[in-house]
């Protein structure tokens, strides 16, 4: 069977800049691929080539089996594409919008207007919908923006970025809507620069940076590649953490992590559970330094692109050495 | 898509092309209602052209009338040729408009879906064609206030119209490629000001031409301005109407042949 989405060795250039440099990607049907990376990292750019709006120089994309370039049609049926940039008709009203869009989609009349009602429906906005979309609210406009994604109910959703500047409550109900529409079977591309989103949302989750995945797998596998769990002490005394170091050492925690100041430590624990819990508060008792907090916590995505990128999430990535010049474009050819 | 296809059924060309026709329909009532929903604009637009019948007839009337053939007044003179430059300063709002929805991402949605791919072209310029009416309409109604009158009949006045209009779509589908390729609205509104205005005054619309230097004379002789004015003042006040009529069809299949598969392949390549 044909992966949902086949991405290989995709290139593409803006003038000098390699937004995408030989990327791979394999998604699921059904499933939720989540594309994790910072600004300008290629995300949006491979979106746009899986979505058709572009053409990739080198390499070949697939979804569905349909090739994104010479089945350029073929594909634009199967896909729905919703983004940071909602693409709503401010001027029309949201059910004009959707109206529009359900005839290009060359929906019958009749089924036309009862899908919209339906979706309007599901997406809270029935009591707007005769309100031009100038007049909504960031949430209602990327939640519009998303129902006129699904008046075909694709078989494979694009979401670039669906919640970036949304409030949580809005941020919550597009994550509702997206585990819905998993349920009912739809493959979902989910490009997104928070960890928190990829860990909740994605099944995979595929680690881009400078136009290349670097890292590729589960959220628990990413983590794995980190590391196992942390010892996270926070000391009484900040001039106790030696101390605390040395004991903690004699049960298999190496060394504390560089960036650890004051009275917070962090360790690598050399074994998971609630044991590892107990014997660390045995030890810091005996060695008589003083804890406040205690905990076992597992790396987070952010650990994971840490430690892969050597950068934080919401920093612009700068090159590892031996790479020509940072990309700054990529990620806004639109 | 390279499978010779049948010219019937479902998949056929002919469905294809209906299809086509319906997708042209909806985005071109989609940007109608742009223009009813935004009544400043068309208020605007039609201010200027108001105020260039008023401007020139009561300011220049006296000046340029005396260059006039015996018995022609110079409302009369005028008025085609406001119609032509008005359509002509108008024609760079298809670039705006264009330029504006490119920018806003409705176009990328569109550009996704299984739609035709002239579809958003077709209907941003049929839009700015069917406003073009409007203002002339509007235009003819002023000009009858001032003392304007077509002498040759409705027929003669409807073609008229129609050449105005004709001309003005002409010049939108150069809009449309320069709204693709530039990708803003002020950077597209520049650019046909620049291109317009010596198109517009080296022409016949406010003047006859053999009032000026023979190098000019030639110059706006052949342009489609002055072909369009032309035939639109031939059809309002009579006159010889088949030379300048030829220039100007000549003109606008030229650059509807050139400027529409241009617009149409920039708009499929587009990034």
């Amino acid at each position: 069977m044909d992966a949902a989405i086949q991405v290989e060795g995709v290139v593409k250039r803006f003038g000098p800049t390699r937004a995408l440099d030989g990327l791979d990607l394999v998604a699921a049907e059904g499933r939720v691929l989540g594309l994790l990376g910072p600004n300008g990292a290629g995300k949006t750019t491979i979106v746009r080539v899986l979505a058709t709006l572009l053409e990739p120089d080198e390499g070949r994309a697939s979804v569905l089996g349909l090739d994104v370039v010479s089945q350029a049609r073929a594909v634009r049926r199967e896909i729905g594409l919703a983004g940071q940039f909602a693409a709503v008709d401010e001027l029309l009203t949201g059910r004009e919008n959707l109206r529009l869009f359900a005839g290009l989609f060359r929906m019958g009349g009749r089924e036309a207007r009862g899908r919209v009602d339906e979706l309007l429906e599901r997406f809270d906005l029935l009591d707007a919908a005769d309100r031009p979309a100038k007049t909504y609210s960031g949430g209602m406009r990327r939640r519009l923006d998303l129902a006129s994604s699904l008046l075909t109910s694709p078989r494979i959703l694009f979401l670039d970025e669906p919640t970036t500047g949304l409030d949580p409550r809005s941020r919550n109900q597009i994550w509702a809507v997206v585990r819905e529409l998993v349920e009912e079977g739809t493959t979902v591309l989910l490009t997104t620069q928070y960890l928190e989103e990829a860990d909740h949302l994605a099944h995979r989750v595929a680690v881009v940076d400078q136009g290349r995945v670097i890292a590729e797998g589960t959220g628990d596998e990413l983590k794995d590649q980190v590391g196992g769990a942390m010892v996270h002490v926070r000391l009484s005394d900040a001039g106790e953490r030696d101390a605390a170091v040395v004991a903690l050492g004699r049960l298999g925690c190496a060394g504390a992590q560089p960036g650890d100041v004051g009275t917070d430590l962090i360790v690598p624990a050399p074994h998971d559970g609630v044991g590892m819990v107990a014997e660390a508060a045995a030890a810091l008792r005996e060695a008589g330094v003083g804890v406040s907090d205690l905990g076992l916590r597992r790396p987070t995505l952010d650990d994971v692109f840490l430690e892969l990128t050597g950068q934080k999430t919401d920093e612009p990535a700068s090159p590892p050495e031996g790479e020509e010049e940072p990309e700054a474009a990529a990620g806004a050819p639109a | 898509m390279n499978a010779p296809r049948a010219l019937v059924g479902e998949d056929g060309l002919l469905a294809e092309a209906g299809w086509t026709l319906r997708d042209c329909a909806l985005v071109t009532g989609r940007n109608l209602r742009h223009f009813v929903r935004q009544p400043q604009l068309l208020l605007f637009s039609t201010i200027q052209p108001v105020m260039f019948i008023l401007l020139f007839s009561f300011v220049f009337g006296g000046a340029i009338g005396a260059t006039l053939p015996p018995g022609v007044d110079y409302v009369d003179f005028l008025l085609p040729g406001i119609f032509i430059q008005s359509s002509a300063f108008r024609a760079s709002q298809t670039a705006v408009g264009l330029a504006e929805d490119l920018q806003r991402g409705v176009v990328d949605r569109m550009r996704s879906m299984p739609m035709s791919r002239a579809a958003v072209l077709v209907g941003r310029t049929t839009a700015d064609l069917v406003r073009s009416l409007f203002v002339v309409a509007l235009m003819i109604a002023v000009g009858y206030l001032v003392g304007f009158r077509f002498t040759e009949g409705v027929l003669a006045a409807a073609g008229a119209v129609v050449v105005v209009l004709l001309f003005g779509f002409g010049l939108s589908w150069i809009f449309t490629l320069v709204g693709l390729v530039t990708d803003s609205a002020e950077a597209a509104q520049s650019a046909g000001f620049v291109a317009i205005f010596p198109l517009v005054f080296a022409s016949s619309v406010f003047v006859p031409i053999e009032t000026m230097p023979s190098w000019l004379e030639g110059f706006a002789g052949v342009s489609p301005v002055t072909a369009a004015v032309d035939s639109a003042r031939a059809l309002s006040l009579g006159g010889e109407v088949s030379d300048p009529l030829l220039l100007f069809l000549g003109w606008l299949a030229g650059l509807l042949a050139v400027f529409v598969p241009l617009s149409v392949w920039r708009y499929r390549r587009m990034s």
